[in-house]
């Protein structure tokens, strides 16, 4: 049985409030990719990072941040692992994360039903003005994980961060 | 569970990710519309995620992307030729994506050290094959010109879709699996092909064109001339970084 340290505890809720680096309103923790930290040693700290796409550049970026975070908490060496199972959903955004993806101008991605495939007749509303009426423009937007549509009610273009 | 990974088959798989990302990322600046340069930019990223962690598993990625020689690369002779117009890449995507993802999908299933990466991946090539099958229907279903040029594309590249189901060394997929997954992949592209209107192109899907082929780093006339953009930087400025 592993157990979680109340100094392990304090560097997860560090780690996960760093912002991400391409949707600053989210934190890490919101978006889910933060996987746990654990105390090699006194002083030596090793995080497990997930990306959302296998060639997510912000993946660097984000290690980077959380180092650093860690290392202003009194941390001197810190390592940060990239896991890649169990394989990173759209699901792992928390509800805050939603939110504020929708705030922000971008449509949260939708739940997956069980484990099925995202049944298409499930509408994407338009952050701008909330209509259901919107269409797909190109399932690739401005970074991996968006694609973009348009709302057919108020004529905007808006990403959509796309179920994975 | 099996933690020893193969190194040719982390290769094997690797190039293919590889060099077909450097193929679409030839696209940047030439597509015929802006969605689809953002489209296969983001397809050659994806794949090239996928080759960072596969050719890592292989050894050092960049000695590997950057100094290795023609007859050491591994990948699939389809995934090296040249892009030639927008039906051409979409057929190459085509046969492409739907290969992948069955063996993603397969990969995935089991528990060998390939598993996390697949299962991983698997989502994203559902995305690749999905862009391939509907830009095929567009192209069948539009024009008399798109029609014969994405007909012309998938009759070119035929020839090379053989190779993909010989089992690859290091890959607990024997030969029975690969004619399964072959078998999935003809019915799949047979679907799609129907479906918008063209023919599934006729002839031999193997021959002695493929004698060896590309898994055995024997490769096509167009493939040297790409390595040589791919890696003239790194070698002429040696140990460079940003």
């Amino acid at each position: 049985m592993v157990t979680t340290s109340r100094l392990e505890e304090e560097l997860a809720a560090l780690a996960g409030s760093v912002p991400d680096p391409e949707l600053p309103v989210l934190t890490l923790a919101e978006l889910g990719v933060v996987r746990g930290v654990r105390m090699l040693a006194p002083g030596r700290a090793e995080v497990d990072l997930t990306p959302t796409y296998t060639g997510c550049p912000a993946i660097e970026a984000m290690s980077a941040d959380i180092e650093r975070v860690l290392h202003d908490h009194g941390i001197p060496e810190v390592t940060v692992r990239t896991v890649l199972a169990p394989a990173w959903s759209t699901d792992d955004i928390t509800a805050e994360g939603r939110r504020k993806l929708s705030e922000f101008g971008i449509a949260p991605p939708r739940p997956h039903s069980a484990q099925g495939p995202v049944p298409v007749t499930l509408s994407v509303r338009c952050p701008h003005c909330g209509s259901t009426d919107t269409e797909l423009l190109s399932r690739f937007s401005s970074t991996a994980c968006k694609a973009l549509r348009r709302c057919t009610s108020c004529r905007e273009p808006f990403d959509h961060f796309k179920e994975l | 569970m099996t933690t020893t990974v193969d190194k040719a088959a982390a290769l094997a798989l690797g190039d293919d990710a590889l060099v077909l990302a450097q193929r679409l990322g030839e696209w940047a600046g030439h597509a015929p519309v802006l969605e689809e340069e953002v489209a296969l930019a983001n397809i050659a990223l994806d794949l090239l995620g996928q080759a960072r962690v596969l050719l890592s598993l292989a050894g050092d990625e960049d000695e590997l992307a950057f100094l290795r020689e023609e007859r050491e690369f591994r990948n699939l002779q389809l995934v090296e030729q040249a892009n030639g117009d927008f039906a051409h890449t979409i057929a190459r995507q085509l046969y492409f994506s739907v290969y992948q993802q069955l063996l993603y999908g397969e990969l995935a299933a089991g528990d060998g050290p390939f598993a996390p990466l697949a299962a991983k991946a698997v989502k994203e090539t559902a995305y690749h094959r999905d862009h391939a099958e509907q830009w095929t229907l567009r192209l069948g279903d539009g024009t008399d010109e798109s029609r014969r040029r994405v007909q012309a594309g998938l009759a070119a590249l035929w020839k090379f879709t053989g190779e993909m189901f010989r089992p690859v060394e290091g890959l607990d997929l024997d030969a029975e699996a690969m004619a399964a997954l072959e078998a999935r992949w003809l019915a799949a592209v047979t679907a799609v092909v129907e479906k918008a209107g063209l023919t599934l192109p006729e002839g031999p899907r193997t021959g002695a064109w493929t004698a060896g082929a590309g898994r055995q780093g024997l490769h096509t006339e167009p493939f040297g001339r790409m390595l040589a953009e791919m890696q003239h930087l790194h070698r002429s400025h040696p140990g460079a970084s940003w």
